[in-house]
């Protein structure tokens, strides 16, 4: 009898297939829209997880202030860093692999005709370790150019090639504000990351060659500390915190004048902002679901309409309301899982669409397929009842005088 | 069973049936206390003027439509203590109807049109098909089962329509006004069916019609004027 029902309910819906079509259309949106964007905000979330562990998760940035974010108390002069505590702080901890005292400030690059405007940073060969950084062509600097504060540089990729184009850089002076200074490397490219800056965009040169010839002073902006393999970056965070509150000599009941700051904790700040976009749009899409159905339910009280004589018949034949009531029923839930198949192979596509654009991984997640079919058989039966109620209610004779 | 006074062995036994649209001074009395008895096996014409409540004596047998008065026992049973489903059962079990529009589901063949009422006796597949071909050959339609109604003509979805009505294996055939739409010919041939139906196989049959020539194959005729009955009686066909 079921079984029966339901190739009924087939045969009446291709029997009209283009007022079908066009009747599940929107829940095709709606489903196809939940599910495209899902698989979007999913292979998103894992490709900042991915590019911020590119960063690499083991890296923590340690920084002078209270909440760097927010700048720092206002009037309170911040005693500022300086290469001896980063030293310190490599030495004192066995949980930090390396730590690289980091200067920066910004200034054009010139090279003949050719200028550009990048982050130029002061550091040492440590720093190359704790980002990750390796080198493509050149070296690193050697002891006597860190110790004397050489005018040598590595440069990154963009600054590369909008100053060389072309022609090899490594053997040649560029000019930094009044520095003449030679590249001896340049780094391999890590290109854009997921949050659209450029990561191939700076000069990097010894730390002393920065603060002498740059900056004009001893300042250390942060430190770059790299956790050694194995060890919970929670845990180092606290032996950080520790460590440099004894440095600095800071009270008991005083606050940290400094601030360590966690990768993960990045990380997860950025996929919660993919996730609430994703809901939102989700949100966006489910009134999209919303109207789907009721288009469904219009076109199913034109169908009992169109049909009475046909209800009437089979009342007379001895169906009895309940299955007359199942039947458009049965009609309404196929309908519209017609309507969410679809959706889901369109969302699956622009899904996968959207992916290959972003260039992110394409992560259909199957719960939320699961969830879309059966989202879309509640659909159906919710809006699926009153007109299959309203076939079911029908006099027979009335039904049967119906033309 | 209670009003044992009235007890009769008949299939079909009205008492008193009355049947009121409407209320108050728009109320109409399409049947005005009719009393009735139809044996098994009986092949009988209900005729009469427009409005004489024919029609409407022939749902409230058919239980299509329910009395406001009196009593009506189908089989032994009082229809009025039944539920709509209930009705609805006793139609699938022992009634067949036959209209004057056809009344065939479009774009589906002959064979699933007279396979309808099997499918809801919960009948399988196979068993319904036969059982369907097999009801298609007794009205000479078997060579037409796979065509639509719109293929056919006047006359065969007539016949496809006594095909539908028999299939279930009923007790009675109810019959409204089976040639209406069908010239002289063509309304014969039906008639010959119907009469053969009910010698050979013995069905009751029930048929409503205004046309005299074709109240003639029956073997009763009832004569209704006013929602009452004004004769009743044996016509040259009664055995």
């Amino acid at each position: 009898m079921l079984w029966e029902t339901v190739r009924l309910a087939v045969q009446a819906i291709f029997r009209n297939a283009l007022r079908s079509f066009l009747t599940v259309l929107g829940i095709v949106i709606g489903v196809g829209a939940v599910i495209a964007m899902v698989t979007v905000g999913q292979g998103s979330t894992e490709q900042v997880t991915a590019d911020v562990e590119k960063l690499g998760t083991n890296m923590l940035m340690v920084m002078p202030g209270q909440d760097a974010m927010e700048g720092g108390p206002v009037g309170t002069a911040i005693q500022l860093f300086d290469i001896r505590m980063n030293d310190l702080l490599e030495e004192e901890l066995s949980v930090v692999d390396v730590s690289a005292p980091l200067s920066m400030g910004r200034a054009r690059a010139v090279f003949g005709n050719e200028n550009r405007r990048t982050d130029v940073v002061g550091t040492d060969n440590r720093y190359f370790a704790a980002a990750q950084w390796e080198i493509a062509r050149g070296r690193l600097f050697d002891v006597t150019e860190l110790q004397s504060g050489k005018p040598v540089c590595v440069i990154g990729e963009t600054v590369r090639e909008d100053l060389f184009g072309t022609s090899d850089p490594v053997g040649e002076e560029i000019r930094i504000q009044t520095l003449s200074c030679e590249v001896i490397g340049l780094t391999r490219s890590k290109g854009a990351s997921t949050f659209g800056s450029d990561q191939d965009d700076f000069v990097i040169m010894p730390i002393r060659t920065f603060q002498r010839r740059i900056a004009g002073n001893t300042d250390v902006s942060m430190f770059i500390v790299s956790v050694r393999d194995g060890v919970d970056t929670e845990r180092a965070k606290t032996e950080i915190e520790a460590v440099m509150r004894d440095i600095r000599r800071i009270g008991r009941d005083e606050e940290d004048d400094f601030t360590v700051m966690d990768m993960k904790q990045l990380a997860t700040m950025l996929s919660g902002i993919t996730g609430i976009l994703t809901g939102l749009l989700s949100a966006v899409a489910a009134v999209s679901l919303l109207v789907g159905g009721i288009g469904i339910m219009n076109i199913m009280l034109v169908s009992v309409t169109e049909r009475t004589r046909e209800i009437g018949i089979r009342l007379a034949i001895g169906a009895q309301a309940w299955q007359v009531l199942l039947q458009f029923l049965v009609e309404a839930i196929i309908l519209s899982l017609f309507g969410g198949l679809i959706g889901i192979v369109v969302g699956l596509g622009m899904g996968f669409l959207g992916a290959t654009m972003l260039s992110i991984p394409f992560r259909p997640d199957p719960q939320i397929v699961l969830m879309a079919f059966a989202f879309s058989a509640a659909v159906g039966v919710i809006f699926g009842f009153f007109p299959a109620r309203r076939a079911a209610r029908l006099n027979p004779i009335d039904a049967l005088r119906r033309e | 069973m209670t009003d044992c006074a009235d007890k009769s062995d008949a299939l079909i036994q009205l008492r008193n049936i009355s049947r009121v649209y409407g209320m108050g001074e728009a109320q109409v009395k399409a049947l005005d206390g009719i009393s009735l008895d139809i044996q098994k096996g009986e092949f009988v014409a209900i005729m009469g003027p427009s409005g004489s409540g024919k029609s409407t004596a022939m749902n409230v047998i058919g239980c299509l439509d329910v009395p406001t008065g009196g009593t009506y026992h189908f089989n032994g049973v009082e229809v009025a203590h039944l539920t709509q489903d209930q009705r609805a059962l006793l139609r699938r079990h022992y009634l067949g109807f036959i209209f004057q529009g056809y009344n065939l589901l479009a774009r589906t063949s002959a064979l699933q049109n007279v396979e309808l009422p099997l499918i809801y006796k919960g009948m399988g597949r196979a068993e319904r098909q036969a059982a369907a071909t097999d009801a298609l050959a007794k009205v000479g339609l078997a060579h037409r089962a796979h065509h639509d109604p719109s293929e056919l003509s006047g006359g065969q979805q007539q016949r496809v329509a006594i095909a539908r009505a028999l299939a279930g294996n009923p007790e009675v055939i109810l019959a409204d006004e089976p040639t209406g739409n069908l010239d002289t010919k063509l309304s014969a041939e039906i008639m010959e069916v119907l009469q053969k139906l009910n010698q050979d196989e013995g069905l009751t049959i029930v048929m409503v019609t205004h046309e005299a020539d074709m109240a003639e194959f029956a073997q009763r005729l009832i004569w209704m004027v006013d929602g009452r009955i004004e004769r009743d009686h044996k016509t040259s066909k009664a055995a």
